[in-house]
């Protein structure tokens, strides 16, 4: 089949590889329909995520057919699916507890000593996401293997298209649970650092929620415009001082609730960022954390900070003192989508949430090189790709 | 009669893999830490005079030689601790989630264990039973003339309510010399630990899901045993 491949930064190609094949009772095999490009996926082509190796096929966000099922599949062959990003066994501690990104048994053994030494216990499995999280081969391909096919893929029903579902894969889900995390309470004022795919859908759900306020914080005019077009008010950082706008439209508060949608590849000229900039050039550290920093000290007294951004090692110059001293508490982790999937589901059938506004360029698979570069390169105009292979 | 698993799966967990690659990337990410972890402990260590505390004996920084190599690791299962217990005491079922374990076939009280060695040889290793205790523990020790000296044992507790079995496994191993010494050497240079530990979780995964989680997304081509 054909599979999009990583290669090294900013080498990705599209490559013939074997078909996969039923493994385990519980696998499918899904052929893929629609796959899409993830803002996170940039930190693999920028290569800011250890764990990559030449060859290992991307893509988190796909959806597709069922060709084959294994004995103990619960899915048919010819349904429709959607595939949630995190892969979760379902019969586990943290499974039955919803916290499926937290499965204990969906990293093989194996790859579960590459994150137990950095972060203290192994961390779950996730599709085309490094070997951090058991180096699966992912959905920007023809075919997908997909493990614990009784517990993640969500049947499609007849009358949706692709588009309408296919975000239910990690960002749509990723957004409701960052406004989730924000624990919104009705009057309140949420701010937006990053208006991709997840910031747009954070915003989305955080005025579904009942915020009466949403600020939304980017560079880019066009995808500020996007967040104007749900319903928030955009700050353009490099024209304006973030920090003095906020408390300004808050009253002198500040946002009873923060969330970073941007994670570890912050933009901008900030002395701190300028640093982390170098020292992640040079491996010194993982993550660049501007944006953390500058929403924790823009969080008002007691505040909630919501981190959806991706980040992979550890942070310096984190502002503890304010977080401690104003009282703040934050909320993060992986996305534990098939939490959410239901419902959200129901509410796209209902015609309340729509996924398509964000969509902006359609390609076919053989072109996703090209779109990586220019959904890297070109972020103001290229907000989201979808792939059909 | 022994349990086998497909050929496909066989064929993945069978595999003697080097150190995983990538293993070196974070090593280096992570030596900043170590080199400074390390400093500290060597520091406390000729402070300390190993008083017991209530820890697990992996847990030690004092290592007692005299007890050969221990190898212990320690495992959550949500599954009610009879239904682990009558698992591994069939031990032929070992081999379903221990890499290295080709077979284990009873004879008489006794159990013979195939062990695979690198170049495609294998060790056996006999062993009986030195205490069951229905449910809850079962121990083993290598006979006399057994090519390696070991002994095992394995410890199923139930937790609060909801929270599943803890499972403890300690496994001693003395190196043998000549020849069979130098295979177990090889064979366990991949440390032990990490490898107890990789087989508690096999097990975890089998009793919890019903199969061996791999990432694979095909049967490899021609890398059957790849040692």
């Amino acid at each position: 089949m054909r599979a999009l491949t990583w290669h090294g930064k900013h080498d990705v190609r599209i490559d013939t590889v074997p078909d996969p094949e039923i493994l385990n009772p519980r696998d499918a095999i899904i052929k893929v329909t629609s796959t899409a490009i993830c803002g996170s996926d940039l930190h693999l082509y920028d290569a800011v995520i250890p764990g990559m190796m030449a060859g290992d096929i991307l893509g988190h966000e796909f959806m597709g057919e069922v060709v084959e099922t294994g004995p103990k599949s619960t899915l048919q062959k010819g349904q429709r699916v959607v595939v949630p990003f995190t892969i979760s066994c379902g019969q586990c501690f943290f499974c039955k507890k919803q916290q499926y990104s937290a499965c204990d048994n969906s990293n093989p053994a194996e790859t579960q000593d590459l994150t137990e030494p950095l972060y203290g216990h192994a961390i779950g499995g996730l599709f085309g996401y490094s070997h951090l999280t058991g180096g699966y081969a992912g959905g920007q391909a023809e075919y997908v293997r997909v493990p614990y096919s009784d517990v993640g893929p969500i049947i499609v029903p007849e009358e949706l298209d692709d588009e309408q579902v296919l975000f239910l894969s990690d960002i749509l889900p990723t957004g409701w649970m960052a406004a989730e995390n924000a624990q919104i309470e009705p009057g309140d004022t949420v701010a937006v650092w990053g208006c991709g795919p997840v910031g747009l859908f954070a915003i989305q759900s955080a005025l579904a929620m009942g915020a009466e306020q949403v600020i939304a914080i980017d560079h880019y005019p066009h995808r500020l415009d996007l967040a104007r077009g749900l319903g928030a008010e955009g700050l353009d950082y490099t024209q304006t001082k973030v920090g003095e706008a906020l408390l300004e439209m808050t009253g002198g508060i500040g946002p009873d609730a923060v969330i970073d949608a941007v994670g570890m590849e912050a933009h901008g000229f900030a002395p701190d960022n300028v640093l982390d900039v170098v020292k992640q050039k040079v491996g010194m550290v993982f993550d660049r954390g501007h944006v953390l920093r500058e929403a924790i000290l823009a969080c008002r007294k007691g505040g909630r900070v919501s981190m959806p951004g991706v980040y992979g090692g550890y942070l310096d110059k984190f502002p503890l003192g304010a977080f401690m001293q104003k009282g703040l508490q934050l909320r993060t982790g992986q996305t534990h989508v098939q939490r959410y999937t239901d419902n959200l589901m129901k509410e796209i059938r209902k015609g309340k949430i729509d996924t398509t506004f964000l969509i902006s360029h359609r390609l076919p698979l053989a072109d996703a090189p090209t779109a990586y570069k220019n959904f890297h390169e070109r972020q103001n105009e290229w907000t989201k790709v979808v792939l059909r292979p | 009669m022994v349990q086998r698993l497909s050929e496909p799966w066989k064929t993945l967990m069978t595999q003697h893999r080097p150190l995983h690659p990538l293993s070196a990337t974070l090593l280096f990410a992570g030596a900043a830490f170590l080199v400074a972890t390390a400093v500290t402990r060597t520091g406390r260590r000729k402070s300390v005079n190993h008083r017991r505390d209530d820890a697990p004996v992996s847990a030690s920084r004092v290592s007692t030689p005299e007890d050969g190599v221990v190898v212990a690791a320690a495992v959550t299962i949500d599954r009610p601790r009879e239904e682990l217990y009558a698992y591994w005491r069939r031990f032929e079922n070992l081999p379903s989630f221990m890499e290295n374990v080709e077979a284990v076939v009873p004879e008489g009280d006794h159990m013979r264990w195939t062990i695979s060695a690198p170049a495609g040889q294998t060790v056996d290793l006999v062993t009986k039973i030195t205490e069951d205790r229905e449910s809850e523990l079962i121990a083993w020790r290598s006979v006399l003339d057994s090519e390696i000296e070991t002994n095992g044992r394995v410890q199923f507790r139930s937790l609060a309510e909801g929270r599943g079995t803890a499972v403890e496994a300690t496994i001693r191993y003395v190196p043998p010399a000549g020849e069979i010494g130098r295979l177990v050497a090889k064979l366990f240079r991949k440390e032990p630990k990490v490898q107890g530990r990789h087989e508690l979780k096999r097990f975890k995964m089998l009793m919890e899901t019903g199969e061996v989680t791999t990432a694979q997304f095909h049967t490899p081509q021609n890398g059957s045993t790849g040692d």
